[in-house]
């Protein structure tokens, strides 16, 4: 079965970054306090900001407290331009405390694996059977024990949706049910939402991920066979939502070149 | 009693404070003033056995482990922020080269406690960051306890004492007073954690200009060991207010850095056969230099310290 909407064939055409970062940007609630990290959810809190989320407050690890994001695109979070004209530039103790304190709406995060209990591997990796390793956590760890929501995005495959991580470095919801409460975990936290290239998945309240949305033209069979675990399916499937002209018009502002939505 | 000028060259500072097997706190600014100079001249020294620590480290770390001046690196995350990881770093931890590397995995904020237990003198500080995860596990610095007055686990996240932090900074006076600011990270931890402080500074400046405006000092000269005057000793990384980051420059060597080979004629080049940061900044040509310098200044307002 192939989803395919009427609003496909009229829309203006995106690429599948741009399909991310408005999922993305539609988890962000107005006048929430939100970790935002680089790259695509960088762009996320920017659509955000500017269409629905207009009191969207973002925090960055290096200290910055931003209410009005940068309009310059950024290559990192200590770039110039994100630290010109922001709200509060102090330590990282003091963003990495609000968070602890739950004052964190929602924390973005990429990773190079992710399994069925949306817990996330940045540390070891694998090509080809050889052990590969990556950067590590950053805040990764952090933001997945301590946000009230984490946002994951990351690209589809076998490779990097598998049944159990060799490897967590930032926790979702462990091996499923009250793992995270007896992990010592806040009771309010934990994995929200994963948005791939193919489509948007979910957690059940045994903390176990679900096929939520598909994007327009992928198939559920085609998610399902890059996934690598059996992937619940949501009864009532949905079509992820294209950009609209507003989101994909912030996007191209701020991204012309397609930096980071190739 | 008349204020002693801690000020020498680069070579100096690190000859006289960094010997080979020092635990070095380096890149507390996050992507921001990044001390390469400081790095650069390690390098050259050739020191061995070094313990790096940092949250994260752009392109730095990864040079000087390809240089093989590292033998441990207790740090978040290290790689080349924006192009992706750091080769050097892979081939140590994957394959021993150039020399054995261990890795104590921390967060962020595991590293930034670690700072603030050092500069507040005691031996921890709880968390319920890593809480669930494999850094808990094999990070022998993070030990879960039971509260003493909450019925909830929580991590000690053991207190770190580097010998030496490196800090790069707009300015200082010669005594080592020091302005930051823009991207503070863990720098004010970092630097009172750590025994010895050197200040890496963009300009020198008089002891009035740190003193008109106390809430920007980042740490004051008695707790510093040197200064170093040295405009553009955090290329390619950004220095707010003085210099932009040179990403293409991280680009480069993301590709200069894959193969060993090109690594090291990537060393040769902007390392080994320097004798110093001038003559870096000389190889670097006026037309980078120029692009990367501030277009449009944006001073904040004055604040009255009158009374």
């Amino acid at each position: 079965m192939t989803h395919r909407s009427e609003t496909d064939i009229t829309a203006r055409p995106y690429t599948f970054s741009e399909l991310m970062v408005a999922a993305a940007a539609r988890e962000i609630r107005d006048g929430e306090v939100v970790f935002v990290g680089m790259r695509l959810p960088m762009l996320a809190f920017l659509v955000a900001r500017r269409t629905h989320s207009p009191r969207a407050v973002g925090l960055f690890e290096n200290g910055i407290i931003r209410e009005t994001p940068s309009t310059q695109l950024l290559y990192t979070m200590g770039d110039p331009p994100n630290i010109f004209e922001a709200t509060q530039c102090g330590q990282m103790l003091e963003v990495m405390s609000l968070l602890q304190q739950g004052r964190v709406n929602v924390g973005f995060l990429g990773a190079a694996e992710i399994d069925r209990f949306g817990n996330l591997n940045t540390t070891w990796g694998h090509r080809n059977n050889e052990m590969q390793r990556l950067p590590g956590s950053g805040g990764a760890c952090d933001i997945a024990g301590l946000a009230r929501r984490t946002v994951v995005l990351l690209a589809h495959d076998r490779g990097r949706l598998v049944d159990r991580v060799g490897h967590i470095t930032s926790p979702g919801f462990g091996t499923g049910g009250n793992w995270r409460r007896s992990h010592g975990l806040p009771p309010a936290s934990g994995p929200s939402t994963v948005i791939t290239t193919l489509g948007v998945l979910r957690f059940g309240h045994d903390g176990e991920a679900f096929l939520s949305s598909v994007h327009p033209g992928v198939s559920v069979e085609e998610v399902l066979a890059n996934t690598g675990w059996t992937l619940r399916v949501a009864d009532e499937l949905i079509e992820t939502k294209p950009p609209t002209d507003a989101e994909l018009d912030v996007m191209r502002e701020l991204d012309p070149h397609h930096f980071w939505t190739r | 009693m008349s204020a002693e000028s801690k000020l020498m060259s680069m070579r100096d500072a690190i000859a006289q404070h960094v010997p080979s097997g020092s635990m070095v706190l380096m890149g507390a600014q996050l992507e921001q003033m990044i001390p390469f100079a400081a790095g650069h001249e390690l390098i050259r020294q050739g020191r061995r056995d070094l313990t790096l620590v940092g949250p994260i480290s752009d392109i730095l770390f990864d040079q000087m482990i390809g240089a093989g001046c590292v033998s441990r690196v207790l740090a978040a995350w290290v790689g080349n922020v924006s192009a992706g990881v750091g080769y050097c770093y892979r081939r140590a931890t994957e394959g021993n080269i150039p020399r054995r590397l261990e890795v104590v995995d921390y967060s962020n904020f595991t590293i930034a406690l670690a700072l603030h237990a050092g500069a507040m003198g005691v031996p921890f500080m709880p968390t319920y960051a890593t809480l669930g995860s494999d850094l808990l596990k094999k990070n022998g610095n993070l030990r879960e306890f039971a509260s003493p007055v909450s019925e909830e686990t929580l991590v000690a996240v053991r207190a770190l004492r580097p010998d030496v932090a490196i800090l790069h900074v707009q300015r200082a006076d010669a005594q080592g007073n020091a302005h930051l600011w823009g991207s503070l990270g863990v720098a004010v931890d970092g630097a009172r954690a750590s025994r010895k402080i050197i200040i890496v500074a963009e300009e020198i400046v008089e002891p009035g200009i740190i003193s008109s405006d106390p809430n920007r000092t980042l740490v004051p000269g008695f707790l510093v060991s040197a200064v170093v005057h040295e405009p553009g000793g955090a290329h390619p990384s950004p220095v707010q207010g003085y210099a932009a980051r040179d990403h293409g420059f991280f680009e480069e060597y993301h590709e200069r850095s894959r193969r060993i080979e090109d690594f090291e004629d990537w060393l040769s080049q902007w390392v080994l056969h320097l004798p110093d940061r001038r003559e870096y900044w000389k190889q670097l040509g006026p037309a980078r230099t120029d692009a990367l310098a501030v277009k449009h200044h944006a001073f904040s307002a004055p604040a009255d310290f009158g009374y």
